[in-house]
């Protein structure tokens, strides 16, 4: 009887074995790889606003402080969005005819709230609060990025909880000092020594304490 | 939920009870039975986890499993960020808000008309949590259950909507038109057909409107009814021949005495009398004192609860026993009423103790004895010289005391007779709570124009022209008078979210203030009663929640002589007393889920109510728990299922009404039964010579006495004063003699006193046995690491924070104010009767209750119990995702997003206090979302939950401390049990922080951490229960088994 299999089936067979576990070890590579593209992530793609306000112009180019309009970020987990009043504060005065502020004065108006799209959007499971991070020294563009160079905005970090994480494990190394918080252009002291002993400095200013800020009740309840 | 019908062998559970090694405490009868399928119930951790899936079929079981593994992939797709979130800023931020900060309003709520102010808590205009107000007399910080419940009634979905007339929805405006028109018709006959009828009122704004009506139209009548009123205005008019109005001090009297009278968990001072009689009641090594409680009762209370004697009376005997006591102590009184068969070592030792404290000692007699009873206790408390001292008379804080029953009565009777045109009924729920002897109902039907506000639209409403959606207390402007007659503006915290109108509106209609709302009717008001200053006045008594110095002045009336006691005919045969429910009170409660849910106190029944009888008399009539049957009272009848109560008093049958409605709501519809068809306007809370029959019928119901039972190891420590100072005074003695020894060994020096330990089947203490059981000192532990217990488990530094829990068990009165408060702050949902049955409760406090002592009367012991956060936690150990983790600062921490359901945690959880959702138990009603608290995770099925210790709470105050980089102050973080609790029994804080109040009391000599023998270091412990017995009713100190029970027996 003749033989059903021709030797080489073997080679076949191995090579197909091979093949298909560097197929499926591909596919979940693909996944993990995908998973971290800005498609899936948001980050890096500005998102569209009903209006479109610019923060490169207001906070890079006019220079207003970031708490003129995110009242609350010292006081609450919430930075605070500002209300039609403080867009009207200056606009009643300068570009009063300005087509691309007709949403503000509309909502002005009619005294219907303008609706954001939300940029930075955590899970509901976290419970971020900003207070208390700018009250520790971690500066806005530390999470933020360049708001002040960006004409619509965009996420420059995935929030994600490995990307949390890697402050909450060395918070030190995020911190600077209190008065340059709302400075986009800071950075820190570009000799790694004098950076250390900065972070040092801070993180005993501030009475930081790493072991509490890794527990799970930190963010989630 | 066993519904086999089984016999309990009662010799056999009273010679368990009897015998040497008989349990101690205990939970049920079904316990005390020793009945292997109890037993076997008791074992099953899940009972019946896989029964929902009973209707399904093999072949429909694999159906699904295969669309689900085929679907299984589904969701990993389209994972990418699900519809972009919006952000909407105000267009004008108003005034003092701070998005993200929550804000607190002053306000009050009523019960019975009485004002109890609370502060309650507003996210961005979402009122989301009642706390109490600490400056109000009635609250003191402190709330209740039903005041915690009310922010679920503020938001029920099933509150009437709109106008309807003859149940078609219509409007606000063509209902005004009707009533013009028929105001009109009235001013012709100045109101001779005009009728009111509202519920007790003691809203100073309201009840000028009455009177602005009332003097519009002065034929016109005004009535008031509540079931619930009792005879505590008829029986001053006896002692005093005028209306007078009772505040106890609880804080100045040493000895109570208390006829019946549940001041702890009814009535519109119990949460400021909690605190002011657990004030007294607290035992420290330093302060070594507590008063005493005596109670006689015939249906197991709050009060008897923590009574340190006890005895089951029927009514007749408590009359009787009235006279007794009043004549023992030297007032003159006639009667000729039999005796009432209290022994007199007991009688004996309470006379003597009363005298012995005169200034000092009260009686506080239960609202619903009869007239003449209340004119008894008035003179003996004279005699005793309680006024000006223990209590306070004032004149009455109701805008019009009444005799409840007379004036339905009266109403009734003008109805019956055609004299009645117009009927505004503003409140109440008549039609399904007035006498049944009135047929209520059915008199209506004579009314011409019937108008009904009130919150739902039900059984009353069914039977009126129009019903008026009326706003919830925190919808609109109103005032009110606290228990002493402080008053209270009412601030609304929303506006009304179902379109209702306040009875303020209503009224303004009819006496020609049309058109105006709460806010201008108030503060109109207001405004002509404080001319000057009238704004700075306005806004501080609304940012208060109280108004200075309205508190009603105290005066003395005069005794009148007392009459002679009625002539009784002498009961035979079985009687009824009618009680209130003890969670939706007379069924205004009823469509409130967390108040359906909440166990009863004493019988831990949820969602049904039964008659209570007690052990001799279901032994005698052969009735056991959940045999449905009927009462007769006459040509009257009501259909029960019974549930034998310890405790209660022998052929006596309670009643607890509220339970029945038929038109209150999705929730309320079909629970229970109704016992007001049994209740007539003669005998509206005890009627004799009734009649039982069962209907061979098994009724189901849901107690949660044994879930997550803890297989009566040793649990409850209980103690006496005596032995306390004993023990207090031993442990000097021995420190004096063996100072040395302290820096040998620090817990052997520790005082410790005899506690009674209630290891099942042991001798409770055994001095040989080297363990944690028999020595209490090794449980009291101050800080970390100090335990002897090896272990296998990691070892945590606590360096920051150590959060940790005391509950004093002595001043625990079982009112489950903080059951509730627990599940508001937590967003806890509620599961229904049938997961109830199944042990699926999601409550993250529950309160245990144990009875010691004899069948007939024992002791009560209540143990609130919730996640002992250990330092050594099995939970932590067995959860394969690490879902349950342990935190720098000892919580104990559940990860929703990781736990995958195992449910390993709670079978290795020794206290049997984690949750399981094995439904979609949390609502997803818009109305409901709205209540939420944003603070807390909103769990979904199939997640293990427990109680957190508030964590989002401690983390505010931890964030608020770090950003002025110190640390948490003691008494920042209240969690929410502790807010609520009216006797102050839990305290919480930082163990770590040597001064902090928690710490200290973790020092005290009677702290114990419940089954801590077995190494678990729980961060929650427990002060043991100690009681305060006459030495003349008192077995000597040190008690053998067996004769605890002399204590209560006398």
């Amino acid at each position: 009887m003749a033989q059903i299999f021709h030797p080489s089936a073997n080679t076949i067979f191995r090579l197909a074995l091979v093949l298909m576990f560097l197929t499926a070890g591909g596919v979940v590579y693909g996944a993990l790889a995908m998973d971290r593209t800005p498609y899936m992530t948001n980050v890096d793609v500005p998102v569209e606003q009903p209006i479109q306000f610019s923060h490169q112009h207001h906070a890079g180019g006019l220079g207003i402080d970031c708490r003129y309009c995110h009242t609350t970020v010292e006081q609450t987990a919430f930075a605070g969005m500002p209300t039609t009043e403080t867009c009207m504060s200056c606009h009643s005065q300068i570009w009063t005819g300005a087509a691309m502020l007709e949403p503000v004065r509309a909502s002005w108006n009619t005294r219907q709230p303008l609706s954001w799209n939300r940029v930075h959007d955590l899970g509901d499971f976290a419970y971020f609060n900003h207070s208390i991070h700018i009250a520790k020294g971690v500066g806005c563009s530390t999470c933020h990025g360049r708001v002040d160079r960006m004409q619509q905005v965009w996420k420059t970090h995935t929030l994600r909880m490995e990307w949390c994480l890697q402050c909450h494990k060395d918070p030190a190394s995020s911190l600077r000092p209190k008065n340059e918080i709302y400075n986009m252009n800071w950075q820190p002291p570009s000799d790694p020594q004098k950076a250390a002993e900065l972070q040092h400095q801070l993180a005993k200013e501030n009475g930081i304490r790493p072991e509490g800020l890794t527990n799970c009740s930190t963010c989630h309840r | 939920m066993d519904e086999t019908r089984k016999t309990y062998d009662w010799d056999a559970i009273r010679g368990r009870l009897r015998s040497e090694h008989g349990r101690r405490f205990w939970r049920s009868l079904d316990e005390l039975s020793d009945d292997p399928a109890f037993e076997t119930a008791l074992r099953q951790e899940f009972p019946r986890e896989a029964s929902v899936m009973d209707s399904m079929g093999r072949r429909k079981f694999l159906q699904l499993m295969g669309a689900s593994l085929a679907l299984a992939g589904v969701t990993g797709c389209g994972s990418r960020g699900h519809t972009p979130e919006k952000i909407v800023p105000y267009v004008q931020k108003p005034a003092a808000l701070t998005p993200g900060m929550p804000l607190y309003y002053a306000t009050a709520l009523t019960f019975e008309g009485f004002a109890r102010g609370v502060l309650v808590q507003s996210n961005m205009g979402r009122p989301t949590k009642i706390e109490g107000n600490p400056q109000h007399p009635a609250s003191l910080g402190a709330t209740d259950a039903f005041m915690q419940a009310e922010i679920l009634s503020l938001y029920d979905p099933d509150r009437s909507q709109s106008v309807t007339y003859r149940g078609n929805a219509s409007t606000w405006g063509s209902f005004l038109s009707v009533l013009r028109g028929d105001v009109e018709r009235q001013r012709a006959t100045r109101g001779t057909g005009l009728r009111f009828l509202t519920e007790p009122i003691t809203s100073p704004t309201l009840a000028w409107q009455i009177g602005e009506v009332l003097r519009a139209f002065p034929e016109a009548r005004w009535h008031q009814y509540s079931p619930c009123a009792g005879f505590e205005h008829q029986g001053a008019m006896q002692a005093f021949g005028e209306p007078v109005h009772t505040i106890y001090h609880f804080d100045r009297a040493q000895i109570v005495l208390s006829l019946a009278g549940d001041f702890l968990s009814s009535g519109p001072g119990a949460v400021r009398y909690s605190r002011d009689f657990n004030a007294l009641r607290r035992v420290r090594a330093e302060k070594a004192e507590m008063n005493r409680l005596y109670c006689a009762e015939s249906v197991p209370s709050l009060v008897g609860a923590m009574a340190d004697h006890r005895l089951p009376l029927k009514p007749e005997q408590i009359e009787s026993f009235a006279y007794e006591i009043a004549r023992a102590l030297g007032v003159q009184v006639q009667s000729s009423l039999p005796p009432s068969g209290v022994p007199e070592s007991w009688s004996k030792a309470l006379v003597s103790d009363l005298e012995q404290n005169r200034g000092a000692s009260l009686v506080v007699c239960g609202e619903q004895l009869p007239p003449h009873i209340h004119a008894v206790v008035h003179a003996i408390n004279a005699e005793l010289e309680a006024p000006g001292k223990t209590l306070s008379y004032t004149r009455p804080v109701q805008a019009e005391p009444f005799d409840a029953l007379e004036s339905i009565k009266a109403l009734s009777r003008d109805i019956g007779a055609g004299r009645v045109s117009t009927l505004i009924i503003i409140g109440g729920n008549p039609v399904f709570n007035a006498p049944a002897d009135l047929d209520f109902g059915d008199l209506l039907a004579r009314v011409n124009l019937r108008v009904r506000m009130g919150l739902y639209e039900d059984e009353t409403s069914a039977h009126c022209h129009w019903h008026i959606p009326q706003t919830h207390e925190l919808e609109a402007w109103s005032d009110a008078r606290a228990f002493d007659g402080t008053t209270s503006i009412m601030q609304p915290l929303t506006l009304p979210l179902y379109a209702g109108r306040s009875p303020h509106e209503l009224l303004a209609e009819m006496h020609g203030n049309s058109g105006r709302n709460s806010h201008e009717i108030v503060r109109h008001f207001w405004m002509t009663q404080r001319r000057e200053g009238f704004e700075d006045f306005w806004k501080k008594s609304v940012h208060d929640g109280v108004v200075e110095k309205t508190a009603m002045e105290t005066f003395t009336p005069r005794l009148k002589p007392l009459a002679a006691a009625p002539q009784r005919k002498e009961a035979t045969g079985l009687s009824v007393v009618f009680r209130p429910d003890p969670t939706i009170h007379d069924g205004r409660y009823a469509n409130n889920g967390w108040l359906q849910e909440l166990p009863k106190p004493l019988t831990k029944l949820t969602w049904d109510n039964v008659a209570l009888v007690s052990p001799a008399t279901a032994e005698r009539l052969g009735l056991e728990n959940r045999d449905l049957v009927t009462i007769r009272s006459g040509e009257r009848r009501v259909q029960m299922p019974i549930w034998i109560m310890a405790g209660q008093a022998d052929d006596c049958i309670a009643l607890q009404f509220g339970y029945g409605r038929t038109r209150a709501g999705r929730v309320a519809n079909g629970a229970g039964h109704n016992a007001f068809p049994l209740r007539t306007s003669a005998a509206a809370w005890s009627s004799s010579d009734v009649e039982i029959r069962k209907t061979g019928e098994m009724y189901a119901l849901a107690a949660t006495q044994h879930h997550h039972s803890m297989e009566g190891r040793e649990i409850i420590h209980t103690s006496t004063l005596e032995e306390f100072r004993h023990g207090l005074q031993e442990d000097a003695v021995r420190e004096a003699a063996g100072g040395q020894k302290q820096e040998v060994s620090e817990t052997q020096t520790v005082p410790a006193p005899v506690l009674h330990n209630v290891a099942a089947e042991e001798p409770p203490v055994e001095p040989t046995e080297p363990d944690a059981v028999s020595h209490p000192q090794t449980h009291r532990r101050t800080g970390h690491g100090e335990h002897a217990h090896p272990s296998l488990l990691k070892e945590y530094a606590y360096p920051g924070a150590a959060w940790g829990m005391v509950i004093d068990q002595t001043v625990c009165t079982g009112c489950s104010a903080c059951v509730i408060a627990c599940q508001a702050e937590n967003n806890i949902p509620i599961v229904g009767k049938d997961q109830v049955a199944r042990g699926r409760e999601m409550h993250w406090l529950r309160i245990d209750h144990y009875f010691s002592g004899e069948l007939s009367n024992p002791r009560s012991n209540f143990q609130p119990m919730l996640c002992v956060h250990c330092e050594k936690a099995p939970c932590e150990v067995v959860c394969p995702v690490n879902a349950t983790v342990h935190s720098a600062e000892g919580l104990n921490e559940m990860v929703y997003n990781r736990c995958i359901g195992t449910r390993y945690c709670s079978n290795n959880c020794p206290y049997k206090v984690r949750r399981f959702n094995f439904l979609q138990y949390s609502s997803h009603e818009p109305a409901i979302e709205l209540m939420r608290n944003p603070q807390v995770t909103v769990r979904d099925r199939g997640v293990m939950e427990k109680c957190t210790y508030c964590v989002q709470r401690i983390t505010a105050a931890r964030i608020e401390a770090k950003k002025q980089n110190r640390n948490v102050r003691d008494g920042e973080v209240i969690t929410a049990c502790q807010a609520a609790c009216p006797a102050d029994a839990i305290v919480f804080g930082d163990i770590n922080d040597k001064g902090s109040r928690v710490a200290k009391l973790k020092g005290e000599p009677h702290n114990y951490g419940v089954l801590s023998e077995l190494g678990t270091q729980p961060r929650t412990t427990y002060l043991a229960r100690v009681r305060n017995p006459h030495k003349a009713l008192t077995p000597s100190p040190t008690p053998t088994r067996g004769e605890g029970s002399k204590e209560e027996r006398g």
